[in-house]
């Protein structure tokens, strides 16, 4: 596979038997000799470990040591309450681009005097360029090279990472915190992609594998791959850049006005003031044209990525598509996302063409999976 | 029993002919979650789409392996896709083919050639 890069843990997944395959750029570990179905439930019962380290990782520094400052810049950048964030904090977000699309979506927390940004492993070098493009003038935007990054995730992780870290069980849902390790920096989220409870750890990678080991030794540790996460992102509704959302969707058919508070929308302290905000408000205000919703296959055969969908059994031309699309392990059938007229809503059926034949699916509610976070 | 290229067992039964995939083709589909079965009394033509097997990863189609008519099909797999794994050389057979002349069979590898397929 060349011209793939690696990340530290690379000998470790190879070492644990893992299949390896080309993903935004990396090698990465699809799945362990558990296999995807095993992994993802492991994941529900236990605790999944993942790699995570083709993330970009971003701090953004204010030039004058204020958060506000950062906070004020970034929000030029995203729809979203960035001066409002308390310290200690992790939000969700979007960069926007000029018509209101989504450039990426990422997360960011307040830690004090500077932001902390995560982002797609495929979109970071653009967004690391938009940054800087847009922010140098009050912002260091620093690549942050040096370190890797794992996810813990389940209901056994709060007391493997307790066992290795003092201090993280006391952290709530999307708290952030530097606690030390090994005598290292550990940078903690109490966050993830799963709908389970768990972590997200920056590491620093001279330390990396021994951290990854270490939490292994752990009761009910196991390590999970890139397949397994994505059904298990998929149970807990969650968008996969890319695919759910990109560059022709707005925030508000991505069905994430959730992540738009107050302060940003219209009437609010800050309204507008971000990348396509007369699109956004105004779809906002009016409603979508069409939004992302849940779907649950009503037979077996899952309905994938690019199905179309039509409103009824027989003629018509699709109304909509499948983005993301498989089978729930945990809910025990096929789920999918996809985009349909907003005027739809749950309960309704539609049909998805698989293999020349329509078949039905019910608008459903998101998560398809119940979330455990520790709020 | 014979093996295609395509990672199908074929096992002779009487007169008929039992259609199956390998544990080979089943490890590497990973954990089966839909199995779609071909209509008794089709008739297929060597290499038509048969049947269809969804893993948690991705769809595939099942060949026809030979000419003929498809006389039985395992309903079991559509209430437990998971048998594919659990046993892909036994009970998760997928469909049972009447065909003309059994000798066609000697074209296919045998145990042995197939192994150095998959090495």
């Amino acid at each position: 596979m060349a011209d793939l890069k690696r990340t530290v843990f690379f000998d470790l997944h190879v070492e644990l038997g893992a299949k390896m395959v080309p993903f935004a750029g990396y090698e990465m570990p699809v799945q362990y000799p558990m296999g995807v179905m095993k992994e993802h439930l492991h994941t529900r019962s236990g605790a999944g470990l993942f790699d995570v380290s083709h993330m970009g990782q971003v701090i953004l520094r204010p030039k004058s040591g204020r958060y506000e400052d950062a906070a004020l810049a970034f929000e030029a950048l995203v729809p979203v309450d960035v001066l409002g964030l308390a310290q200690g904090r992790q939000r969700y977000g979007m960069f926007t681009s000029q018509d209101g699309g989504i450039l990426d979506d990422l997360m960011f927390s307040n830690r004090g005097d500077h932001l902390f940004v995560v982002v797609n492993a495929a979109c970071k070098d653009q967004d690391i360029a938009h940054m800087r493009a847009h922010l140098s003038a009050t912002c260091e935007v620093v690549a942050v090279t040096d370190r890797a990054l794992v996810a813990l995730q389940g209901p056994r992780a709060e007391a493997a990472l307790e066992a290795l870290v003092p201090g993280v069980a006391a952290m709530r849902f999307m708290d952030v915190a530097i606690l030390p390790w090994g005598g290292v920096d550990l940078w903690i989220s109490r966050s993830g992609y799963t709908g389970e409870d768990g972590y997200e750890i920056s590491v620093p990678k001279a330390v990396a594998v021994d951290f990854a080991r270490a939490l292994m030794a752990r009761p009910g540790v196991a390590p999970v791959g890139l397949g397994a996460r994505d059904s298990l992102r998929l149970e807990a509704g969650m968008c996969l850049y890319g695919h759910d959302i990109d560059e022709g969707t707005s925030p508000v058919e991505g069905n994430l006005t959730w992540a738009i508070q107050k302060a940003r929308r219209a009437g609010g302290a800050r309204q507008g003031g971000f990348p396509g905000a007369v699109r956004i408000l105004r779809e906002l205000a009016e409603g979508p044209a069409r939004r992302r919703v849940g779907l649950r296959p009503e037979g077996r055969a899952p309905m994938r990525e690019g199905t179309l969908l039509f409103a009824a059994a027989d003629g018509g031309d699709a109304i909509g598509h499948i983005t993301s699309g498989g089978f729930g392990p945990s809910i025990e059938g096929p789920m999918a996302m996809g985009y349909l007229p907003a005027s739809l809503f749950e309960g309704m059926i539609v049909y998805g063409e698989v293999r020349g034949k329509r078949l039905p699916a019910v608008i459903a509610p998101m998560p398809f999976h119940p979330t455990s976070y520790k709020r | 029993m014979k093996y295609t290229e395509e990672h199908e067992w074929l096992r002779v039964e009487g007169d008929l002919v039992v259609v199956g995939i390998t544990e080979h083709a089943a490890e590497q589909l990973g954990d089966v979650v839909f199995v779609e079965l071909p209509e008794v009394e089709t008739m297929v033509a060597k290499g038509d789409d048969a049947a269809v097997i969804e893993s948690v990863k991705a769809a595939s189609d099942i060949l026809a392996p030979l000419d003929g008519e498809i006389v039985e099909v395992n309903e079991k797999l559509v209430d437990n896709p998971g048998l594919v794994n659990a046993d892909p050389m036994g009970a998760a057979w997928f469909f049972k083919m009447k065909i003309d002349d059994l000798s066609v069979l000697d074209e296919y590898m045998d145990e042995d050639a197939y192994k150095e397929l998959i090495g």
